[in-house]
């Protein structure tokens, strides 16, 4: 699965202090492209592009092959993410229970596709493979909540409670 | 737990019992106990503890209570609020409490299964060392160790019949002495974590659950094998099974069942944690070592094969986790004891994750051989809302579907193949007569269309096309010699694609064909979809003859767009009607089509 593509990558100030400690901390271990990348993943939210050219830099790879890795990889991401990440299970037991229309509903609540992000910055939305907790398929996670049995109005019900929720972490 | 005399609260923590509330019972627990001074009362101690899956997700969360005395007592569907009285009748009081007990289903649902690889899963606490000492941890390791040669240790694996769980069915053995006669002292072993299947999550309970006995079982093959690095590489999706295992090998590090000199026994082991980012093909051997050495991962020809040249270069072998959870049963228990269960071609027992239209969702384990029908029927009660059954996919996106014709089929990797199925990692989703089969064979093209590295034609493009044809009759546009044209590119995808994502990729379809040529033919000729799923084929009408008058599609629908009244048949909106279905999942008359 590949992401989107490269071109619209938001130049903003970004602390390179961060990534040079991820980088420090993996840089005798071999193969180690990809836990330095998942680890300034897990610092920035997502991989800003200074420290791909950082990355490339002190690893002593072509930029070319890191973007390579991050679009083949779908748990990379190159643009910053919600706040609220809302995944919904498309996995085939979640299929079978009708799981189309949750993606859907929320598709038309929130006005954004697959792996897109409100303009405000409040939610991302992710349809996911098999989450593994299929005895409560149609399933939807938020962030780490997560929320069984899925219904067309159980979407309503979670779009209006996280909406009264605070951007700040 | 040496203490014998006291009272156990098992509480069932897999992600299925997280996501059910599990964490929240637990610190209710805790916090009635300390509060109303239960160990006083009682006089015993009395412990919580966090267990793995124990496999019925469906009906999380599982609480067991386990009393000297009163014996074991499950409970289901437990919520925080009930606690406080589960604890003052059960455990102050003395009397189980009867209305609460999981009903005879739950019964039936353990007592037909066989578990030997899930044992510890729902029965330990996966965060203790010696809770998994208790249960004859680290012995067999021990055993191989101190009384049998490495040789001598794969000649019983090997005798034992284990084949890899993984999907192919590769002998275990066999892999094991390739990998040791390769030339050359520096040599990996990697367990395969890598669970991509949608709907199979048995791996993740297990390492969820007993993550000990990966470690123990990756120990034995290292030994036998001579190798002293291990990866495990599991897939990032799952983020309580690499806390759980981490979490194991830092204890087993400590205490010095990992490193030099393992217990003074004279053997090196390390292994490590390698997380994936979300790569279905990873899965495939050479494509998850691309992805350890921090590569794109893209599978690469075979030969030169992976314990020949592997990761890094160097010989390595792979296998998958429910593989190396049977080790050590098979090193305790010796491997006449493996070879009688089972058949003749598949030894052992196999862990199923059931799922889709049945009544009780979950992981079974069973002896292999075992029919299909037994295991959905007997095992986990049939279908839910008393539908009709109308197949049953095995496999996942590599495999195909069973008919109710083949029911009987046993499970073992000859006899599902023979059926136009395969055992894949045991993944079976249950499908009743509201499943349209062409809507399924879409939806696993659809994944694996995704999931295609890009690498080979056949695979990239050749997806590609089968799917847009399957799109096509799926919205009423299908031409009739669609179907030809689909099994000639099933059978040219299969043959042309370099690994087993590609050459597996067209078997829903193959088997969906075989089986319900005559559903895609409703969906071609008579623009018609049989099973009233595919939306751009359906009337959006009740049909007056099969209502009820019942009104569940009234309280299904979020839009407002059915009208019923008590003892009136119901009428569908067109002009409300946002086209979600809702109402044709609630219908149990398939009253709207």
């Amino acid at each position: 699965m590949s992401n989107a593509p490269a071109e619209e990558i938001p130049t903003e100030e970004i602390d390179l202090a961060i990534a040079n400690k991820v980088i420090d901390k993996y840089l005798t271990l071999p193969g180690n492209l990809m836990p330095v990348l998942q680890g300034i993943q897990e610092e920035y939210g997502y991989v800003p592009k200074p420290t791909i050219d950082l990355v490339a830099e002190r690893l002593n790879v072509y930029p070319s092959q890191i973007y390579g890795v991050l679009t083949f990889y779908a748990q990379f991401h190159l643009k910053p993410r919600g706040r609220y990440i809302i995944r919904v299970c498309v996995g085939t037991a979640c299929h079978v229970q009708g799981a189309e229309r949750i993606v859907e509903t929320f598709f038309d609540r929130l006005h954004i596709g697959h792996a897109e992000t409100t303009p405000d910055l409040r939610y991302t939305f992710e349809k996911v493979a098999c989450l593994g907790a299929c005895g409560m398929a149609p399933l939807a996670m938020v962030n780490d909540d997560t929320f069984g049995k899925m219904t067309v109005q159980k979407v309503d019900e979670i779009i209006g409670e996280y909406n009264q929720r605070p951007m700040k972490k | 737990m040496g203490e014998n005399a006291g009272i156990k609260i098992l509480i069932c923590q897999g992600t299925g019992g997280i996501s059910a509330g599990a964490k929240k019972v637990e610190e209710e627990f805790v916090k009635i106990i300390a509060e109303k001074g239960v160990q006083a009362t009682v006089g015993k101690r009395c412990d919580v503890i966090k267990t793995g899956c124990r496999g019925l997700c469906a009906n999380d969360v599982l609480v067991d209570i386990v009393d000297p005395e009163l014996g074991r007592v499950t409970y289901d569907f437990v919520k925080p609020e009930e606690v406080a009285q589960l604890v003052e009748e059960h455990i102050v009081n003395r009397t189980p409490l009867e209305k609460r007990k999981a009903k005879p289903y739950y019964n039936t649902f353990v007592d037909q299964q066989m578990r030997v690889v899930m044992t510890g899963c729902g029965q330990i606490d996966p965060d203790s060392l010696e809770a998994y000492l208790e249960e004859d941890g680290f012995k067999a390791i021990e055993k191989c160790v101190k009384s049998m040669k490495p040789a001598e240790v794969i000649e019983e694996v090997k005798k034992s019949g284990l084949r890899g769980r993984g999907g192919g069915g590769f002998p275990t053995g066999m892999k094991w002495s390739f990998c040791a006669a390769s030339p050359g002292d520096k040599k990996y072993l990697i367990c395969n974590a890598d669970e991509g299947d949608p709907g199979a999550f048995m791996d993740r309970s297990i390492l969820e659950g007993d993550p000990f006995c990966i470690i123990e079982g990756m120990m034995v093959a290292a030994y036998a094998i001579g190798c002293y690095y291990g990866y495990v590489y599991v897939r990032a999706e799952y983020p309580l099974a690499i806390q759980r295992l981490q979490h194991a090998i830092d204890i087993c590090y400590e205490k010095g069942y990992l490193g030099k000199n393992i217990q003074g026994w004279g053997i090196d082991f390390d292994m490590r944690i390698k997380m994936g980012a979300g790569a279905f093909v990873c899965g495939e051997e050479t494509a998850l070592m691309a992805s350890i050495e921090g590569e794109r991962g893209m599978p690469r020809p075979r030969p030169p094969f992976p314990a020949v040249k592997g990761l890094w270069g160097k010989p390595t072998n792979i296998n998958n986790v429910e593989t190396f959870a049977n080790v050590r049963h098979i090193i305790n228990k010796g491997w006449e004891w493996y070879a009688s269960l089972g058949t003749d071609t598949t030894k052992g027992t196999k862990i199923f994750a059931v799922t889709g239209k049945v009544k009780h969702t979950g992981l079974v384990e069973v002896p292999a051989g075992m029919s299909v029908r037994e295991v959905i029927y007997n095992v986990c009660g049939g279908i839910a809302n008393n539908r009709k059954f109308k197949a049953v996919q095995a496999g996942g996106p590599s495999g195909g579907c069973i008919p109710a014709e083949v029911l009987d089929t046993p499970v073992d990797y000859d006899s599902l193949i023979k059926a136009g199925a395969m055992m894949g990692s045991g993944g079976l989703v249950v499908m009743d007569e509201t499943t349209c089969m062409v809507d399924v064979a879409r939806f696993f093209l659809t994944f694996t269309r995704m999931e295609s590295c890009g690498k080979c034609v056949p695979c990239r493009i050749g997806l590609k096309a089968m799917l847009d044809i399957l799109e096509s009759i799926t919205q009423g546009r299908g031409k009739p010699e669609d179907i030809e044209t689909l099994l000639e590119m099933g059978a040219t995808i299969k043959k042309a694609s370099l690994c087993g994502l590609g050459q597996t990729a067209p078997n829903p379809i193959l088997s969906t064909v075989k089986y319900f040529r005559h559903e895609y033919e409703a969906h071609i000729n008579e623009k018609r979809c049989p099973s009233n799923c595919c939306k751009e084929l359906l009337l959006w009408q009740v049909v007056e003859d099969k209502c009820v008058k019942c009104g569940a599609c009234l309280k299904a629908c979020p839009s407002d767009a059915i009208v019923w009244e008590k003892g009136q048949v119901a009428y569908l909106d067109k002009e409300k009607c946002t086209k979600c279905k809702s109402c044709y999942d609630a219908c149990r008359f398939m009253a709207i089509e």
